[in-house]
């Protein structure tokens, strides 16, 4: 018995610990962005030291080929990855849901159909769907990246919704609804949404952490958000030349992606748990 | 109008079995009806094309008719009217048909509302939470205030399937369909269940239509009978006689066996 309640203690506490430790990874470019609109060290594009400066006193993070502080660039891309990830898992996910619930819906022909066309898309890689959509608009903005890196998200989107709305279809709760005259409507607004969203829930946040990493690569190729935008992307490519000489101008926004993306998925992964535990399934 | 459900030649197929056929009963208003067969013999078939929730592969021919309203091909909207309006469902198994993320008072909020607003009454927060509250009392649901705010998996199996009963009651129906609504239950639970059921729909005047496998159960709560097997009816009757004398042999190695159960049963104790 003491066992069975330590063992639930511990895993428990692991849990916590995935949730809390995602959190922090999350919440510190969250803050850094948020400080970013308000407060920098200094001016972004200012050169406001020597070149290739070593961190230091005055420049934490060091400063770039062209004399710029490193650390301001990466709050404001921080800012610049946040926004296009959620920007891009808003419209991925608007256009996907919508498109998978309807899948789930349609006739068994249209359903085929849209899942093939799901799967077709699918196997375009997003960053490819991503460059076509910003070619297309002949111009590299913020809003570009985020519109296109939402619709390489929507198919990916898309097919995980038609599953698992599948999945809730099949469920008696569903027929016991529809048996006290509920509308179709009032089903998917009450009892398939709410019972899929944890599930797409930590899948978005997988998407948000492709989306943050498909941004770094637009703007590393420049089809991101142009200057004077920072992205992580861009210093990494502009840090490319001087890796040898000055590694921490690569090192830092290259370390900044990853911890995002970790946070993010840590943190989809904590509130799952929670989510099932309070379904009484952990 | 004092017939409340016909059915008439009722026949239930796939593209290559059939699965009910030339099934008649009616049910009169406040008449509590017995269906009995093992499963697979089509009983929760025919409950389920009397509301009209057939699954797409399964065809229905012949007539259903549900408070005055024919049932078998029409179209979605007009079901949807009927449904809570004229007849709603207990099912068998009460984890699986309540939804696992919904509070249980709300659960019981949605069809309360709904038939407020059909019944042209006001549906305001209050309203409807002093419904929800009356319809606990009647299901005898201890604790209402906090079995409202719980998750169907923090209540016992005898306390869902009285949210589920309150569920159906909330819709205000005409006819009430129990398929099999204590078979997931423990005895106890399943006898206490029974007698509330039998004791709401007298009250209330609202006609049952009970299907289980259990004749004893059956016995308790019908006043007629009909025992089906392999999707055709086999014998149907006052329940005392059907149960108690049964003609056809089907029904009479099924009561033998009921009663052998019995007998067993005593001689264990």
């Amino acid at each position: 018995m003491d066992d069975g309640v330590n063992i639930a203690a511990r895993v428990g506490s692991r849990k916590n610990i995935t949730l809390w430790l995602g959190a922090v990874l999350v919440g510190v470019p969250l803050l850094a962005g948020l400080v970013s609109f308000v407060w920098t060290p200094y001016a972004l594009s200012d050169m406001v030291g020597g070149r290739l400066e070593t961190p230091g006193w005055a420049h934490w993070a060091g400063t770039d080929r062209l004399g710029r502080d490193i650390l301001t660039q990466l709050m404001v891309g921080a800012r610049v990855a946040l926004v296009v990830g959620c920007g891009a898992v808003a419209i991925g996910a608007a256009i996907g849901v919508m498109c998978g619930i309807l899948a789930a819906f349609a006739t068994r022909f249209a359903d085929d159909a849209l899942a093939a066309f799901f799967d077709i898309l699918i196997a375009f890689p997003t960053l490819l769907i991503a460059m076509l959509v910003v070619a297309t608009r002949q111009e590299a903005s913020l809003g570009t990246a985020i519109l296109a890196l939402g619709i390489g998200l929507a198919p990916i989107v898309g097919r995980i919704t038609r599953i698992l709305t599948k999945q809730v279809l099949g469920q008696d709760y569903i027929v016991a609804a529809r048996v006290c005259g509920t509308s179709w409507p009032a089903i998917v607004l009450w009892h398939i949404v709410p019972n899929i969203l944890p599930f797409l829930g930590v899948n978005l946040a997988l998407q948000f952490g492709l989306a943050v990493m498909a941004e770094a690569s637009l703007s590393y190729l420049g089809l991101g958000a142009p200057p004077p935008n920072a992205s992580w992307g861009q210093m990494l490519q502009e840090a490319q030349g001087t890796v040898y000489s000055a590694p921490w101008g690569a090192v830092l926004p290259g370390l900044a992606l990853f911890a995002l993306v970790i946070g993010v998925n840590l943190l989809a992964d904590g509130l799952r748990d929670r989510v099932s535990s309070q379904r009484g399934e952990a | 109008m004092d017939e409340i459900l016909r059915v008439r030649d009722l026949r239930l197929a796939t593209v290559d079995k059939v699965l009910v056929e030339g099934l008649s009963f009616t049910l009169s208003r406040g008449e509590r009806f017995g269906l009995i067969g093992e499963s697979g013999s089509g009983k929760s078939l025919t409950s389920l094309a009397i509301t009209g929730l057939l699954p797409d592969a399964i065809r229905a021919s012949g007539q259903i008719t549900l408070a005055g309203e024919e049932v078998v091909g029409a179209p979605e909207r007009r079901l949807v009217g009927l449904r809570g309006n004229a007849v709603a469902t207990v099912f068998q198994e009460p984890l699986t048909a309540l939804d696992p993320l919904m509070p249980l008072g709300r659960q019981i909020a949605q069809p309360v509302r709904r038939r407020l607003l059909r019944q042209g009454l006001p549906a305001t927060r209050p309203d409807i939470t002093r419904e929800v509250h009356t319809l606990m009392d009647q299901v005898r649901l201890p604790d209402p205030d906090r079995l409202m705010r719980a998750y169907p998996h923090q209540v016992s199996g005898g306390q869902r399937q009285r949210v589920a009963i309150a569920m159906a009651l909330a819709c205000q129906p005409k006819l009430l369909i129990a398929d099999e609504p204590t078979t997931a239950l423990d005895v106890t639970t399943q006898a206490e269940i029974v007698t509330l059921l039998r004791s709401l729909v007298t009250d209330l005047g609202i006609s049952l239509l009970f299907i289980s496998h259990d004749l004893a159960v059956v016995g308790q709560v019908a006043e007629r009978v009909m025992v089906m097997r392999d999707g055709h009816m086999i014998e149907a009757g006052p329940a005392d006689t059907v149960l108690t004398r049964p003609r056809d042999s089907y029904t009479q190695s099924l009561v033998a066996a009921a009663a052998r159960f019995d007998a067993a049963l005593e001689g264990d104790a």
